[in-house]
């Protein structure tokens, strides 16, 4: 079996965005627990965590096929 | 078809890789050739424009199923997205191009799951650099027309509520953020969570087949359980495509709501 090194490597790295994710929707499920009514509002915030969250994740699978 | 054939290879499996969107083209004009994903681009624009189009034609106070979903599907871009984040004082000039980066990005992504075509167009790189470049634009030239090039570039580079000491450092690292990485990552994430996906999709049903042809009983029945993983999967993906339509039509929207910000 061959295999390469850096995908490991990478699999290590998406741990971090992945409790972070965690940690957004967590504080979302959260908040709109508390106050359902602020769903609109906190749905957008919570997306565009993840997303900035994400973006860590697909820089380290970009620099994983590049290195 | 040569994934699959280069799978049932005896001497060992070949695990899918980045070659396998390395499509032949399907016809060429002059010395550039036309391949499959080039031509998805075309069929979504066309699909997303005659949609559109059908249903605004004949427009009427009391609307037909088809006037209903087209409303329903604008209204959607329109409320979550341009009136809830570019707020409604200026949100109507963008919806043209919000609406119709929606649909354009949703249509290619769910390219991955229809059938006979099963592509993502954006596992592409090369076609999300494009997209996210001209929101690049979009959101540099919607800021530039509205405060001018300096007053642009103070808006997005020194952060407000930051002691002038802070300045020399943020104020690169503001501008490296905003103005160069962000279409980068805006164009990576599309890119990645297609190439990704179609990747797990290739690995779980040739790995299946591979399985079920070489490895005797065990293979009998891993096979079918890889090709099970492989249907979950496809439904997972369908979630990350539409979901990625909406969070890069949800990034441009915020890009350019904040592009637009007054100065505080």
């Amino acid at each position: 079996m061959d295999g390469n090194l850096n995908m490991i490597g990478y699999g290590l790295a998406a741990i971090g965005p992945g409790v972070g994710i965690g940690l957004i929707f967590a504080a979302y499920i959260n908040g709109v627990a508390r106050q359902p009514e602020a769903q609109g509002r906190l749905q957008s915030i919570a997306i565009l965590g993840f997303a900035l969250a994400e973006a860590l994740a697909i820089i380290g699978i970009a620099l994983a096929f590049v290195l | 078809m040569n994934v699959a054939a280069s799978a049932v290879r005896a001497e060992g499996f070949e695990a899918p890789g980045p070659s396998i969107f390395d499509l032949p083209p399907v016809f060429s004009i002059g010395a550039v050739g036309v391949t499959k994903p080039m031509l998805q681009l075309f069929l979504a624009a066309l699909l997303v424009f005659g949609f559109f189009y059908a249903a605004a034609r004949q427009r009427s106070m009391v609307p037909g199923k088809l006037q209903y979903a087209g409303e329903s599907a604008y209204g959607f871009v329109r409320n979550n997205l341009g009136r809830d984040i570019i707020g409604s004082h200026d949100f109507l000039r963008f919806m043209p191009y919000l609406a119709a980066l929606f649909f354009f990005v949703l249509i290619n992504n769910l390219f991955a799951t229809i059938p006979f075509i099963q592509f993502p167009t954006f596992s592409r790189a090369g076609m999300a650099y494009a997209l996210a470049g001209l929101s690049w634009v979009v959101y540099n030239a919607v800021g530039i027309r509205k405060h001018g090039l300096f007053g642009y570039l103070k808006l997005q580079t020194v952060p407000s509520g930051v002691s002038k000491v802070m300045w020399p450092l943020l104020i690169p690292l503001e501008f490296f953020s905003n103005l160069v990485v962000r279409p980068v990552t805006l164009a990576l994430r599309l890119f990645a969570n297609m190439f990704a996906g179609h990747i797990l999709l290739v690995l779980f049903s040739t790995g299946g087949l591979y399985l079920l042809q070489n490895e005797g009983i065990i293979g009998a029945i891993a096979g079918p359980l890889a090709w099970v993983m492989a249907i979950a999967v496809g439904f997972l993906e369908v979630l990350v495509q539409v979901l990625q339509a909406y969070v890069f039509a949800l990034l441009n929207a915020m890009y350019i709501s904040g592009a637009l910000a007054d100065e505080h």
